[in-house]
């Protein structure tokens, strides 16, 4: 009964938006929590209980139910009917319509559950802030936006939902709006997200083109039914196009760059939006139409290969960041590659598995940077910390679990779930991908580091912020610590429902999830199930040696970061600048990723008058438009006039003049004199013809 | 007293006529010029009737007469145009009569 009408979930929260909407400014403040965070409670148990009653109902099948609410767009008419590639009619159709599968029952729990502990952590951090209500109402439209998008069974109400995550992150980002930075962060995250989302409608569009339907479960079942071929060109475009998609609400090269600046909104939002959940709707879209991806080796390529550039080069700018928060941000986007390194290799269960467990500790570890910040008086620079351990130990020990979870030693939640992507990007493709392993366990090194760096500065060394706020240091109230303590619960056994073979577990999160990932994961599974055959013994081997490796990676890095950071005083020297230093520029500069953006695309940068980079382009090409493309068009119409001119005044003067009124002229000019002799006067005729009469007479008389 | 011979009718003739051009060519008047046309064509029959009388036949005198219909033909022809003309013009001066240049 509760599955059938699993349509509430989403709707919990949009009452709670909309009563923020219309009645919040005149609200209480308990009030407004009592509505908000209640509403986000109720849709979390009663998502509990659906998914209890969806285990019922697929008897461990993994048997997708759907409940389609009311046909939202298109209808059984053919007028908005088309025709397919192959020249088959289809209905435009997109329903109202929600999806439970396995992968949605993840997503659904994590998002109402992470999203519940995060509003009840709110409560706290944003009691002393102006615009309460305000920032409940957005939280709550986020949640109402995420959860429509994870439910959703098309494409169309997916990108509903993608689109009000995106506003949400837009308006959350933008929270303290009489703050420029934060604006223009709003700004940048809403732009490259927009570049994202072309790529997506282009992507579901092309899908439903060619496979005539938005509705997953049609696509899959197309995408599997063997007509179309590994490889096919569409499905690789449309798998690509759909992954730029991902790379805008993900983070991925190249459009990360929103996601560091992201971190101008309050903590908590950082937390839920920019860590936990939405910034892994792009990792759900990916895995959700894994049907498409299998078919399309190249995009699966790209994906690989995208993601784990991602994890190694945002790894290595958080090395040396010194805010917090940033070095929390860059860490996600890192770890968002992890997981695209996952779905790229063909990984989907551990990508959805890391993506889960990443989303507890990332949660735990923004929110307890937000309960750091909270205790420092609203600072963020590490170089200003240090030494809190002791006075705001919940938050320390809390932290420190996420940072081993994070950093992949066992047998924390990180662990579990990083060996897994390393070990099948080993493995994977016939082992051809050793290079993304070898990335992906840099990247692992580094992690470990800058995470260790992280906890040293903060919590450990000497105190190095003034004396004023050193006074002030206070833990923060039980509903912010309550939630850390939840979520450290969860960083620390999540990795269990997902413990491998080799290590003796019976990995549930992929077997639950397999029913999804059908093609995805069937080699996976039948080479993990036999541990006597020879082979999968050497695999068993060979896992443990991979494992051994990335553990053995962690505790270096984070013994490296020990040693430089464990007693850091003020003015403490940072290694990578004192034995590398053009290196630390660079890294400190974020590899000028956002001054080369501002180069080649956004057109701030000017060399004199003249705009660089596309901006530059697009007015270059303007400029050719207008003067020599418009200028040839103006050219040839005045060129034409000229020659008309021209040829007017030759007939008019030449033709007409000289040819046809020149010979008049010319016999006028002779009439002149010719006409004297014809004057009219009879005797005058007379005189001539007697003076010629006597001519001739002379003539002939004297002759 | 000497016979009068062929040369005195032609002196004679040749006076008419060269009195009846220098009327035609001084006179204004266009009554005068009919008349001094008259002048000359009777010179001619002079001379006409004159050879005649020399040859001793009468092709000449033939002539004449015609010359002397064709001049009292010539004569009415003319007076008519000059009334025609006094009509329009209200003058008959022979140099004011120049309708027919160009």
């Amino acid at each position: 009964m509760f599955l059938d009408h699993i349509w509430l979930i989403p709707l919990f929260p949009a009452f709670g938006a909309a009563m923020m909407f219309f009645f919040g400014r005149r609200m209480q403040k308990a009030a407004v929590s009592t509505v908000c965070v209640g509403v986000v409670v109720v849709a979390f148990v009663f998502a509990c209980v659906t998914v209890v009653e969806y285990t019922h109902f697929a008897h461990g099948t993994g048997q997708p139910f759907e409940k389609i609410v009311y046909t939202w767009l298109g209808s059984g008419d053919a007028h908005l009917s088309f025709l397919k590639r192959d020249g088959t009619p289809a209905q435009f159709n997109a329903d109202f319509g929600f999806l439970l599968d396995p992968l949605s029952v993840i997503w659904l729990l994590f998002v109402t559950g992470v999203g519940m502990l995060i509003h009840i952590y709110s409560i706290g951090y944003m009691a002393h802030e102006g615009g309460y209500y305000r920032f409940f109402g957005y939280l709550n439209l986020f949640m109402f936006s995420m959860l429509t998008l994870v439910l959703a069974n098309n494409y169309v109400l997916l990108f509903v939902g993608w689109e009000g995550v995106g506003l949400c992150s837009y308006l959350l980002i933008g929270f303290y709006f009489h703050r420029k930075s934060a604006n223009d962060a709003a700004n940048k995250a809403f732009i490259v997200n927009r570049i994202g989302d072309a790529g997506f409608i282009l992507g579901a569009f092309t899908l439903a083109w060619y496979l005539g339907s938005f509705r997953f479960l049609d696509i899959n079942a197309a995408a599997r039914s063997g007509h179309y071929l590994i490889g096919d060109t569409v499905l690789t475009a449309a798998a690509l196009l759909l992954f730029v998609g991902a790379c805008g609400k993900s983070a991925q090269i190249p459009l990360y760059v929103w996601l560091p600046d992201a971190m101008e909104g309050p903590t908590p939002v950082s937390a839920l939006i920019h860590a936990a959940t939405m910034v892994t709707a792009g990792v759900y879209m990916v895995a959700r139409s894994n049907a498409i991806f299998v078919l399309a080796p190249t995009a699966m390529k790209t994906v690989a290969i995208i993601g784990a550039l991602t994890a190694i080069f945002a790894a290595s700018i958080g090395l040396v960041q010194n805010d917090i928060k940033r070095v929390l941000a860059y860490s996600t986007v890192s770890q968002l590659g992890y997981m695209f390194l996952a779905l790229g290799v063909g990984a989907f269960a551990a990508g959805v598995f890391h993506v889960f467990t990443h989303a507890f500790f990332k949660a735990l570890l923004f929110l307890g940077s937000g309960s750091v910040i909270h205790a420092v008086s609203g600072e963020q620079d590490m170089r200003n910390m240090g030494d809190l351990r002791g006075r705001i130990p919940t938050t320390f020990k809390t932290m420190f679990i996420a940072t081993l979870a994070i950093a992949g030693i066992p047998p924390l939640a990180g662990f579990f779930s990083k060996d897994e992507i390393l070990w099948q990007a080993w493995r994977s493709a016939d082992g051809g991908f050793p290079y993304l392993w070898l990335i992906g366990f840099g990247t692992a090194l580094m992690t470990a580091f800058y995470m260790a760096r992280l906890i040293f500065l903060t919590f450990y060394g000497q105190p190095r912020m003034s004396q004023e706020v050193e006074h002030h240091i206070h833990e923060s109230p039980k509903s912010m610590t309550g939630p850390l303590v939840v979520l450290a619960v969860c960083s620390a056994l999540a990795g269990f429902l997902g413990v491998p073979h080799s290590l003796g577990g019976s990995n549930g999160f992929e077997k639950f999830l397999a029913p999804v990932f059908e093609r995805g994961t069937e080699a996976a599974i039948a080479a993990t199930e036999e541990p006597h055959h020879p082979a999968g013994e050497e695999h068993r081997k060979l896992e443990w040696l991979l494992m051994v490796l990335s553990v053995g990676a962690a505790v270096v890095g984070g013994g490296w970061a020990y040693r430089h950071y464990a007693l850091a005083g003020k003015d403490y020297p940072e290694p990578i600048a004192v034995k590398a230093p053009p290196l630390y520029t660079v890294l400190y500069n974020k590899w000028f990723v956002d001054e080369a953006y501002d180069y080649a695309f956004t057109g701030r940068r000017k060399l004199g008058d003249i705009r660089l980079g596309a901006m530059g382009a697009g007015e270059a090409s303007s400029w050719f438009d207008a003067k020599i493309i418009d200028g040839t068009v103006n050219g040839a119409g005045w060129s034409t006039r000229a020659v008309a001119t021209l040829s007017t005044w030759w007939d008019k003067w030449i033709i007409d003049g000289v040819g046809v009124n020149g010979p008049a002229i010319l016999a006028r000019m002779i009439s002149y004199p010719t006409r004297l002799l014809e004057w009219g006067l009879v005797q005058w005729y007379a005189l001539v013809m007697v003076a010629g009469l006597l001519g001739f007479a002379v003539y002939y008389v004297w002759k | 007293m000497a016979e009068i011979t062929t040369l005195h009718y032609l002196v004679v003739a040749a006076a008419l006529f060269v009195l009846g051009v220098i009327g035609v060519l001084t006179r204004r008047n266009v009554v005068i010029v009919l008349m001094s046309i008259e002048l000359i064509l009777n010179a001619v029959n002079l001379n006409l009737v004159a050879f005649s009388r020399m040859w001793g036949n009468l092709h000449g005198q033939v002539f004449s007469v015609f010359i002397v219909v064709d001049a009292a033909a010539e004569a009415a022809v003319g007076l008519g145009i000059l009334i025609a003309f006094f009509r329009n013009k209200e003058t008959i001066n022979v140099d004011e009569i120049d309708l027919l240049k160009w």
